[in-house]
């Protein structure tokens, strides 16, 4: 296997299309409605209008708009039909020859598909998840060939060093440098790892990735692993995930078979292969140490670092551990180079990131714009605002590990700076919207609910710190809080944030503490319409008048 | 010390996959997991996850016997069996309905569903009922989001959930 042997599959396979090609989306959002029943039913219109030679229906993964779904495309740029049922199948065909499709046009020149710059998602809804001759027809594997076959490892490094590129699991590590670290680190056995542990409630951009185009995350694995010296990978992958999970396990048989993986990558020297690990629940496991543990088939407990995995990660060896988002940027940096890539987004961020644009927004799905993008304008102008004109309150980003950004800051670009400021996290790419109706304080408490189930119990002030926040919550929520118990919250989330040992706890209170600050009248609120007084207006203990007379005053 | 006992020739090699006494085809198609993952005690996740497949739910004496065919000590195996919201160690239900409770299906009213389903069942979220037909289960977050609320009534993934059209499902279920 080599370049020629790539363009010889390309060119056999682009010769095989039929002059048409009708895309189904059969992403996990359109599936669950039906997508597959519509494909199946198009496959049969076709046949039935004696079109089979000339038309061919193709499943393809996420086509992004998934609040429309399902969705069906006529060839490139043809017509965009949202929410097709199975009885729209024969008009649909029949609209290939002139006649009227019963199912809704979508406007493919909507700033929801305007707007974006795709190159994670550049394949997802073009081409066909579980053929890998799909993905080598549009290019696919040759930034793999070229690095192995006429770069030196740490040549690989330098490049995606002067791309810029930063982890886009969320805490935005310089990834050519998290790179050259494992590289230069001696040892006898190295480990890539591809963190597919999404999970952060809101965000799908990993799973959307992986089931629409999961040759570009192994090509981007593969490439890393030949960078860093690693010759095993594993994907990390959310039990919650199945048809990611097939399609991957489909995407690693496809490649070892044509020698892309295994033994001899491309004929040379280098091996490499890939096992899929499939998680079992556990937030705390997209946390990089807990997650090597889970690999290694134990409780997924962080441990302190350094040593960083880096250093000492899987069973002891270095390890490099990126997200899905992070890989899937890799072949384009290489094949379109680093110049390129740094021409995109902001000057400390760059490049593009992958959304999942949920919540109170008319368009929701999966979009991917360039850094820096104003929050404005991927909520009001791509999402298309809150439907039935209610008004933007606030956008979460982050999940739980981030925090809600008022609607006057709209204006604030995304990246990973900006966001930081204003007491939030890029994170890995959740974007919930919410409207007036959405009381923030149960917000916050929703989240708090989250960290305490998902902590594991390892260290204190997670373990017990994130109760006592969540009792607080729940306690101003039910309107039996006071304002020292506002002042409580706040000293205990400063607690959970400096003395936890991992993310998940230093992370747990950054949805309060973005609500405190932006929406601290909702907590007073709560407060003094039914609780008792605040405690500057309170009777210290034996300082006379006795507390039940106060309240007698308060009526 | 246990380095160099393991490597004595002495300790019999490990036979076929056995029948277990039982005679529970079930246990075979185990104890092939174990053998692709070469009774590795690292595999001990990825056998939990067939033992649950095959069995519905992980009963101590199965956690024992993956212990044991595993060589770890059941108290590993029953740290994480337990420490893992994936692994059951009681029966479910025969139909399941999971509620996901994400942030974006949260926010577009999936408490509004948990409390009409609880309603209906009579048992809460996480519980089964007594005459073991209806699981409610929570997910943490399913990735549906652009569909949110999202439900999964028997493994089907269902979108834009309305209250009324879950509880009519959940209904024929408990008849």
């Amino acid at each position: 296997m080599d370049l020629t042997d790539l363009l010889e599959i390309a060119e056999k396979e682009r010769s095989a299309r039929k002059p048409t090609m009708i895309r189904c989306c059969t992403a996990a959002g359109c599936l669950s409605q039906n997508g597959q029943a519509i494909k199946k039913a198009l496959t049969d219109a076709v046949a039935e209008a004696g079109l089979a030679s000339e038309v061919e229906v193709v499943g393809v993964g996420c086509m992004g708009l998934c609040s429309q779904g399902p969705l069906v495309q006529v060839g490139a740029d043809g017509p965009l039909y949202e929410k097709v049922t199975t009885e729209d199948a024969p008009s649909i065909i029949a609209a290939l020859q002139g006649g009227q499709a019963t199912a809704k046009t979508g406007d493919p020149l909507h700033p929801f598909f305007t707007r974006q710059v795709p190159v994670v998602l550049e394949n997802s809804g073009r081409i066909n998840p579980e053929r890998i001759e799909s993905y080598i027809e549009v290019g696919g594997y040759q930034a793999l060939c070229h690095v192995v076959r006429e770069m030196q490892p740490l040549e690989v490094c330098a490049v995606i060093t002067e791309s810029g590129l930063r982890g886009r699991g969320g805490a935005g590590y310089p990834t050519g440098l998290k790179w050259a670290t494992v590289a230069k680190t001696e040892a006898e056995r190295k480990y890539v790892v591809c963190n597919a542990d999404e999970g952060d409630p809101g965000a799908f951009m990993d799973r959307s990735v992986l089931e629409s185009d999961p040759h570009r995350v192994l090509e981007g694995m593969a490439i890393a692993a030949y960078a860093v010296g690693a010759s095993q990978g594993y994907v990390y992958v959310r039990g919650e995930y199945p048809l990611a999970i097939s399609r991957l396990k489909t995407a690693i048989s496809q490649a070892r078979r044509l020698g892309i993986l295994g033994v001899g990558v491309f004929e040379t020297r280098f091996d490499f292969r890939v096992d899929i690990r499939i998680g079992a629940g556990a937030f705390v496991c997209g946390e990089e140490t807990a997650l090597m543990r889970s690999i290694e088939g134990q409780r997924g407990t962080p441990r302190p670092r350094p040593p960083f995995p880096a250093a000492r990660g899987l069973w002891g060896f270095p390890t490099l551990i990126n997200n899905v988002e992070t890989l899937a940027n890799i072949a384009p940096i290489v094949t379109r180079g680093a110049d390129w890539f740094a021409g995109i987004g902001m000057p400390k961020s760059k490049g593009t990131k992958v959304f999942a644009l949920a919540g109170k927004v008319s368009n929701t799905g999966l979009i991917e714009v360039p850094m820096g993008t104003p929050l404005r304008t991927i909520v009001e102008e791509m999402g298309g605002g809150v439907p039935e004109g209610g008004r933007v309150k606030a956008v979460q980003t982050g999940g739980p590990s981030g925090g809600c950004i008022p609607a006057d800051h709209l204006d604030t670009p995304v990246d990973y700076e900006s966001l930081a400021q204003l007491g939030s996290i890029m994170g890995s790419g959740g974007m919930i919207v919410m409207d007036e109706a959405d009381n923030m304080v149960e917000i916050a408490r929703f989240f708090m609910e989250f960290c305490m189930d998902e902590s594991c119990g390892k260290c204190v002030p997670c373990r017990a710190g994130t109760v006592q926040i969540h009792r607080i919550l729940s306690k101003l929520s039910a309107g039996e809080g006071t304002r020292e118990d506002i002042e409580t919250l706040r000293d205990l989330c400063d607690m959970v944030k400096q003395t936890s040992l991992c993310g998940l706890g230093q992370s747990a209170p950054n949805p309060v503490l973005s609500t405190l600050r932006y929406y601290r009248h909702e907590y007073d609120a709560l407060v003094t319409q039914t609780g008792p007084p605040a405690p500057s207006d309170r009777p210290q203990d034996g300082a006379g008048r006795p507390r039940g007379s106060q309240k007698g005053e308060g009526r | 010390m246990s380095t160099v006992a393991s490597k004595e020739p002495e300790s019999p090699p490990r036979p076929a996959p056995r029948a277990h006494p039982s005679g529970d085809n079930r246990f075979k198609m185990l104890e092939a997991t174990m053998k692709r993952h070469q009774y590795q005690a690292d595999a001990l996740i990825e056998v939990l996850h067939t033992a649950q497949e095959l069995f519905g739910f992980l009963e101590t004496d199965l956690l024992l016997y993956v212990a044991h065919s595993l060589k770890v000590p059941p108290s590993r195996v029953f740290g994480v069996a337990t420490f893992y919201h994936f692994f059951s160690l009681k029966p479910q239900g025969d139909h399941t309905c999971v509620i996901c409770m994400g942030t974006a299906c949260y926010v577009k009213g999936a408490a509004n569903l948990v409390s009409t389903v609880e309603g209906l069942c009579g048992v809460k979220l996480g519980e089964t009922t007594a005459d073991g037909k209806v699981s409610l289960l929570a997910a943490r977050c399913l990735g549906a989001c652009g569909i949110a609320p999202a439900v999964v009534l028997d493994g089907d993934v269902f979108g834009n959930t309305a209250a009324e059209g879950l509880h009519e499902r959940v209904k024929g279920w408990l008849s």
